[in-house]
């Protein structure tokens, strides 16, 4: 038996529907204001100390806490050094000594003052083994620090050049003695105060920062008021919000939505290079061992192709682990795409496209912008010159546990950041074979590397990288692929300086 | 009867959480990733490395780091996030609200398409609504519920922006609770305009998780409605006088409701697991997204705690359904 659907039945439900679609409550309740600023950020805040645990060395984190807390030395988006926190540093002639001069008229975001024993406290307790510091092994190449006035000065137990590029770097940070000696860790996790131009007013982790301009910043106010930080980690919802307007800028959208945007009314962009490159690594193992094999490998990647194509012209091809910022870049070093000559190469060694070399090539698959893709690519490349190369797909985590163990495949990508731009934090830590970071291990590179690491003459000391680098390149024991463009959508109303380090900095953003 | 069964019950939860917790503390520290090797300074030495496993417990034999795990746990010390530097369970406890009242939620929404669904599709057996229904079901139940996100996310927050697209309330505000349960503590404390702004947020995740759970209950409970509407008692109804509509909802319902109750109990389980990802979608700060950071970071300590808590909803929510259908259903009742 049936009935037939009247009219009221029809009403009926026509009513749930108008009582299901009034629960559509007014989203766009708090309208933007002037001074107010919102933007979707692409990962989660999980610790406010910044010296400590495994966040401390997130490069992407970085700028949340830049906007909370200073450096000890300023760093500007062209990645250049400038007075922060301190205002002059240097060494002693004989380089058994540093010394630094620290700001007059800073305060903390409780009023408090903030004084040299403040950066003297950073130092020595970023020095110390027992806080968690993953950078610890450089802080403690300094010791017996003292402040006097507003001078600190320290003595070198360890000569290391790069120690005042670290204190713009991972764990470079200054933080409060006095409150974070009243307060505990965890009580500095539930309110941290610093000296950056911002002020934390709420937090709720894995949703979103509230953060309030410090009017008293050494700097000068910064231009917005109140900006909340939400954390949207999914790339399509970061799209979404920037779309719909519920937030001004976001940034790590996949390079298709990235046009799509800014060609919007009342959207803008800029994807300009960051301190960040994706390259393979070569494992000295197998068929790696044969220099033909790896020059092959190398001359054989149209990497002009890979960037027009893929991050669709958005990156830069290279040819060394230096980028154009950085301290150690040699232009003159190149890497000649000659599939031609990749061919005669692997002839050599007795290899073909009827009889191939044949090994793997590992992968992370949507851990960088078309990571997949790209190899996928490289791999048809190889495939047209004579290399069988099987792909096979890694979780990052994995990647790691290889990396320290050196069990890495013959080829393996990765992306490599360095937003100091030294070249021991790039080429250094990954070509060194002793490095748990590295996994070529041939005698040639580490009798090269081993001086640079200790060398007090920077011009010395650069023209050493400068030479690793050629001897790397001219044995292709690495394939430097690209330098990554950073992409972020903002409102028109919002102007953004892009930072080279990859840092979004509110600070930099101003009503436009 | 009762209490027997629901002993019996108890014993069998308690060997499934431990279960749980060998399965889980072995698998994640076999599968791939260290999470040593993620935090390893520049110029590590071996010794480094050793340091700082034994920092974190990671340099005992499995066995003995289980133990240690587990007397923990029973004194309810979960040990400390990798990641968070935080007291897991004190982590765990803080999102489980969160994820608990986006469930709820989504489990409401089911109910609310599902029920009237089945009812009109009982009532209209047979004829052009019927299989609307149906088609409407197979469309819900073919898509996962990830993928009804980004489609809410495109219709209600990009083409007609009238939700929120992310977390669970707008930072603008100021929150008087003193508990996590931030939904049910604004209708307690009669701030509706904290209800209402916590329903924005959640109106379209918990969407996403009922879709493929409603068209469920509209497809179980149309059928059993279906099969009881040709039985005596039902025609005898009829003859009685009632409408169509009241012998399925008088004479029909409660009986249909069984079976549909105990398939909604253990798809409540899977939606609940579905968390994870919708959560993530749509940046809502609760246990599933949580575990996704914890799995990236390597956050064994975490994986282990969210895991186990899991667990322990699971048993629960079948405990108090195996208990309400016995509760529910006479034969059962009466031993």
């Amino acid at each position: 038996m049936s009935t037939k659907t009247d009219r009221r039945t029809l009403l009926k439900l026509a009513g749930a529907g108008v009582a299901a679609a009034s629960l559509s409550l007014p989203s766009k309740l708090f309208a933007q204001d002037k001074g107010e600023l919102t933007i979707a950020y692409n990962v989660n805040l999980p610790s406010w100390d910044p010296t400590t645990g495994p966040s401390a060395v997130n490069p992407t984190i970085q700028g949340l806490y830049q906007s909370v807390f200073d450096q000890f030395i300023l760093q500007k988006p062209d990645l250049s050094f400038a007075p922060g926190l301190l205002t002059e540093w240097g060494w002693s002639d004989d380089k058994k000594q540093i010394h630094m001069t620290v700001r007059d008229g800073v305060t903390w975001h409780d009023g408090s003052p903030f004084t040299a024993e403040d950066i003297a406290w950073s130092l020595e307790r970023a020095g110390k083994a027992e806080t968690g510091n993953p950078i610890q092994l450089v802080w403690a190449k300094i010791g017996n620090i003292k402040a006097e006035g507003n001078r600190v000065t320290a003595d070198v137990l360890e000569f290391e050049p790069t120690i005042f590029k670290w204190m713009s770097f991972l764990t470079g940070y200054v933080l409060p003695k006095a409150y974070y000696e009243k307060v505990g860790a965890e009580g500095f996790e539930k309110a941290p105060i610093g000296t950056g131009p911002y002020m934390v007013e709420k937090f709720e982790q894995n949703a979103f920062l509230r953060l309030k301009a410090n009017p008293n910043w050494w700097g000068g106010k910064p231009a917005f008021e109140n900006v909340t930080i939400k954390f949207v980690t999914d790339a399509a919802s970061r799209v979404a919000e920037i779309e719909s307007g519920s937030s001004q800028v976001t940034l790590e959208i996949p390079y298709e939505e990235y046009d799509r945007l800014i060609a919007k009314d009342g959207m803008a962009g800029s994807c300009e290079t960051v301190s960040d490159i994706g390259m393979i690594f070569f494992n000295d193992i197998d068929v790696m061992l044969d220099a033909n094999v790896r020059h092959a490998a190398v001359m054989s990647v149209d990497k002009k192709l890979l960037v027009d194509r893929l991050p669709r012209g958005y990156g830069l091809p290279i040819d060394t682990l230096e980028t154009p910022e950085y301290a150690a870049f040699d232009p003159s070093i190149k890497v000649e795409y000659n599939p031609e000559k990749a061919k005669e190469l692997l002839a050599a060694s007795g290899y073909s496209t009827d009889k191939p070399v044949k090994f793997t090539i590992q992968t992370t698959k949507g851990f960088k912008p078309k990571d997949y893709e790209m190899i996928q690519a490289i791999v048809g490349m190889w495939r047209k010159v004579g290399i069988e190369a099987t792909i096979e797909v890694y979780e990052i985590a994995k990647h790691y546990e290889l990396r320290a163990a050196d069990k890495l495949a013959p080829a393996a990508f990765y992306n490599w950041g360095d937003a100091v731009g030294d070249p021991t934090t790039s080429t250094g830590f990954a070509m060194y074979g002793p490095s748990p970071h590295s996994v070529w291990d041939t005698k040639d590179v580490i009798d090269a590397i081993n001086p640079l690491w200790g060398e007090a003459d920077e011009a010395k000391r650069i023209a050493g990288w400068k030479a690793v680098s050629k001897l790397v390149a001219d044995n292709a024991y690495v394939l430097p692929l690209l330098q990554y463009a950073q992409p972020i959508v903002h409102a028109k109303g919002v102007n953004v300086v892009q930072h080279k380090s990859g840092a979004l900095l509110p600070a930099l953003m101003t009503p436009a | 009867m009762i209490l027997q069964r629901t002993l019996t019950r108890l014993l069998t939860m308690i060997a499934t959480l431990f279960g749980v917790a060998v399965v889980v503390f072995v698998v994640i520290r076999i599968a791939p990733g260290d999470p040593i090797a993620m935090m390893l300074p520049p110029g590590a030495s071996q010794a480094d490395i050793d340091r700082l496993r034994a920092l974190y417990g990671l340099d005992k034999s499995l066995i003995e780091q289980f133990v240690i795990w587990l007397s923990g746990v029973v004194h309810g010390d979960f040990g400390t996030s990798i990641s968070l530097r935080q007291n897991v369970l004190g982590l765990v406890l803080g999102r489980l609200p969160a994820t608990l009242e986006l469930s709820i939620f989504a489990l409401l929404i089911a109910l609310a398409i599902g029920l009237p669904l089945a009812v009109l599709g009982a009532r209209e057996r047979g004829t052009a609504v019927e299989a609307g229904i149906d088609v409407a079901n197979g469309v819900a139940l073919s898509i996962p519920d990830f993928l009804w996100g980004l489609v809410l996310i495109l219709l209600f927050g990009v083409l007609m922006p009238v939700f929120e697209i992310s977390g669970r309330v707008s930072p603008q505000l100021d929150l008087p609770f003193t508990t996590n349960f931030y939904l049910f503590e604004s209708i307690v404390r009669l701030r509706f305009d904290l209800t209402a702004n916590l329903l924005g947020h959640m109106f379209m995740p918990a969407l996403a998780l009922a879709l493929p759970l409603a068209a469920i209950i509209a497809q179980l409970l149309k059928q059993s409605l279906k099969e009881l509407l040709t039985l005596d008692y039902m025609v005898l109804a009829r003859v009685k006088g009632f409408s169509e509509t009241q012998v399925i909802l008088r004479e029909g319902l409660k009986n249909a409701a069984l079976p549909t109750l105990t398939l909604v109990g253990v798809q409540f389980t899977f939606l609940i697991g579905g968390t994870v990802i919708v959560e993530r979608l749509f940046s809502y700060e609760g246990l599933g997204n949580m575990a996704i950071d914890a799995v990236v970071n390597r956050d064994l300590p975490l994986i282990q705690g969210i895991v186990l808590v899991f667990a322990l909803l699971f048993v629960v929510i079948n405990l108090a359904v195996d208990m309400a259908y016995a509760l529910l259903n006479p034969r059962l009742r009466h031993g």
